[in-house]
């Protein structure tokens, strides 16, 4: 019987070893700042419900800092709530709000820097100008995070999750609100950004830049001002997202320039202005999407080459491919165009005769936006008409020899 | 006394010019065409907005072409009767005006049963009920055009002319000035212009009506949201309504003022 006491009380002893140190306002330990003071690597801060209102607190121990249902971290609009530079840390479940502004500094409510393997999880964060902002970081995972911001002007708005120049990040169940991009990305690589939803932020749901060797997976934009922007990087797989209903003169589904050997694949592209817009994008792999009324499903500026572009469902879309170019370097094959009107004789499921996606009248709207307001006027389609009889305006080789005759099933 | 005694009559003739359409049966033929026509589009494509589409270019070039020809070919068959009636004690106002109702009554009902009653089964939409709007008021525009041509016309066969080259202005010609501008002024700010231009001919603008609600992703590329901003508020839903009612009244005032001094 003792020897299980004496085991009893050591394993009581080893375990305290990590202490728990608990913060609140009738407890021992009354401020954050303080516990951390206390704290030695890998102890538990565990901080009651309550307003705490503690400016910029930084943080460089190996610590979990937990909140409960009601811990409140507030900014009071004048700080950065929460500074961390260390390793195996873990920030869950505490609400920042009302963190700093600065023209200066880029303050967020929880900044990250010089970390590696680090937790930001069940967080809620309101009212922020950066909301969570990781630098020269490694293993920061950041999930089930609620951002919701209050857009005033890009200036004055900051990202909601916004990553520079780290490595290995797992983004994923957030959901951000608000912000100016939803989720920033610039020279980060091995990445990977799944489950979250990013809406009404005031530019882009995803912005990413020089960021090579990425995936995203299964995000949902919705209503950003400018869609998705990928720009300058290589080798990113964007599989399973729903890029919808981002309107407007310079709103895209996906903003691609200079992307090369990237694949896009089962996603959704609906009612946007432009599904897809590529600029000096190369060697890309489109396949297995749906476009659904959008504007212009792809819009392809003559500097793309060598993308491929197959088994894509066309449907409802005003225009299917616009481009600005009479040569076209790319290739598709075997999608289902709603538009196409040949036939299928030899019953092998792919027509006989060729689409051609680009109409006159895209054409001409590229050169001469004004036109526009002709849009499916009995003119236009008659002009348009003549075009597929006789092309000379459109490109001759953006073609898809073989168009299926029912939509892919995806 | 008077006033009542003209509503009264007024009705009393229209009516018997409705039993004669419909005595001839081309109405009714006219009513199962576009029921026929609407129902088999909303039948055969998958995804409504495809049929409405077709529907739309029905709306644009046959409905016109259909309102003019019937009612400038009604209107030299019912001369005769025409005649008689000026002969008796009733202004010629009332005549014309009576004509044009039992007429545009007619059509504007055959449009309703042919296209309504599909739209209100398969589409009942906000794209649909522009649709029907947008038929309606090119329905009664055309016949108002109609009987200004016919009016002036000196013989059936200048009429029925006359008709033809309005829809052709209209449907064909029209656009094409205005892709011709575009194409020679593309480097001035024109969208204005364009605006007014396009304000200049019902069916524009009824296409354009149409056109917001069923494609508005693209029209919001646009780099001027100008037409967007203009024709989707409600200003622009009654400038809509403002510019076919004019499209009705002013040919058809035209038409009456003419009747009047005719030497019939």
């Amino acid at each position: 019987m003792r020897s299980v006491f004496v085991i009893l009380f050591l394993s009581v002893a080893f375990i305290a070893s990590a202490n728990t140190i608990v913060v609140g306002s009738n407890q021992p330990v009354t401020s954050l700042k303080k516990a951390i003071e206390i704290a030695h690597d890998k102890d538990t801060i565990l901080i009651m419900s309550g307003i705490y209102k503690e400016g910029s607190v930084t943080l460089t121990k190996s610590l979990s800092i937990i909140g409960q249902n009601n811990t409140v971290l507030d900014g009071e609009n004048k700080y950065e709530i929460l500074l961390i530079s260390g390793k195996n840390i873990l920030i869950r479940g505490i609400q920042f709000r009302n963190s700093g502004y600065s023209a200066l500094n880029d303050f967020a409510s929880i900044k990250l820097v010089d970390c590696s393997n680090v937790v930001v999880e069940n967080n809620t964060i309101l009212n922020a100008y950066f909301a969570i902002h990781v630098s020269n970081s490694s293993f920061v995972t950041i999930r089930n995070n609620t951002i919701t911001g209050s857009p005033k002007s890009e200036q004055l708005t900051g990202n909601g999750i916004h990553l520079w120049k780290s490595a290995n990040a797992l983004i994923e169940n957030n959901h951000v609100e608000g912000q100016r991009d939803g989720i920033y990305f610039e020279f980060v690589s091995y990445s990977t950004i799944r489950n979250n939803r990013s809406e009404k932020n005031i530019r882009y749901g995803i912005h990413f830049m020089f960021s090579n060797d990425d995936v995203y997976l299964n995000n949902i934009f919705h209503d950003n001002g400018a869609g998705v922007a990928v720009m300058y990087s290589k080798k990113v797989r964007m599989e399973g997202n729903h890029f919808e209903q981002n309107w407007g003169p310079s709103a895209y589904g996906i903003l691609l320039k200079d992307i090369s050997d990237s694949y896009i694949l089962h996603n959704t592209f609906f009612k946007n202005t432009v599904g897809i817009h590529m600029e000096g994008s190369s060697r890309m792999d489109i396949e297995k999407n749906v476009f659904k009324e959008n504007g212009w499903a792809i819009k392809v500026q003559a500097s793309c080459e060598d993308n491929r572009f197959h088994h894509n469902n066309f449907m409802g879309n005003s225009f299917d491919v616009g481009t600005n170019g009479s040569i076209s370097l790319n290739t598709f094959y075997n999608n289902y165009w709603d538009k196409y009107e040949g036939y299928d004789i030899n019953k092998d499921g792919t027509g006989d005769i060729p689409y051609h996606p680009v109409s006159m009248y895209s054409m001409i709207i590229e050169e001469n936006p004004f036109a526009l307001m002709l849009f499916r006027s009995f003119t236009v389609q008659l002009l348009d008409k003549a075009e597929k009889a006789i092309p000379s305006l459109t490109p001759e080789n953006l073609v898809d020899n073989k168009p299926l005759i029912k939509p892919n099933k995806l | 006394m008077t006033k009542k005694y003209f509503s009264f009559f007024m009705m009393k003739l229209s009516r018997y010019v409705l039993y004669d359409i419909l005595r001839s049966k081309i109405i009714i033929a006219y009513t199962l065409f576009l029921f026929i026509v609407s129902m088999s589009m909303f039948q055969m494509e998958e995804n409504s907005s495809k049929a409405m589409l077709s529907l739309l270019n029905i709306i644009l070039i046959v409905l016109p072409l259909i309102s003019l020809i019937f009612t400038t070919i009604h209107y030299y068959n019912s001369y005769e009767f025409i005649e008689l009636m000026a002969s008796q004690p009733m202004g010629r106002t009332r005549i014309i005006l009576s004509e044009f109702a039992g007429v545009s009554l007619s059509l504007l009902s055959a449009f309703l049963i042919g296209v309504g009653i599909p739209i209100f089964l398969f589409a009942a939409n906000e794209t649909g009920f522009a649709l029907l709007f947008t038929g309606s008021a090119l329905t009664l525009v055309f016949t108002s055009l109609a009987f200004f041509a016919s009016v002036r016309a000196r013989d059936k066969a200048r009429g029925i002319g006359a008709a033809l080259l309005l829809w052709f202005y209209f449907a064909l010609i029209y656009d094409g000035l205005i892709l011709l501008l575009t194409f020679n002024l593309t480097d001035y700010p024109l969208e204005k212009i364009i605006l007014a231009l396009v304000s200049l001919n019902p069916i524009d603008i009824g296409r354009i009506f149409v056109v917001l609600k069923m494609d508005i992703s693209a029209l919001m590329g646009v780099t001027s949201a100008l037409y967007k901003d203009f024709f989707g508020s409600g200003t622009g839903i009654l400038f809509t309504t403002g510019i076919m009612l004019l499209w009705i009244v002013i040919p058809l005032w035209l038409a009456v003022r003419k009747f009047r001094k005719k030497d019939l």
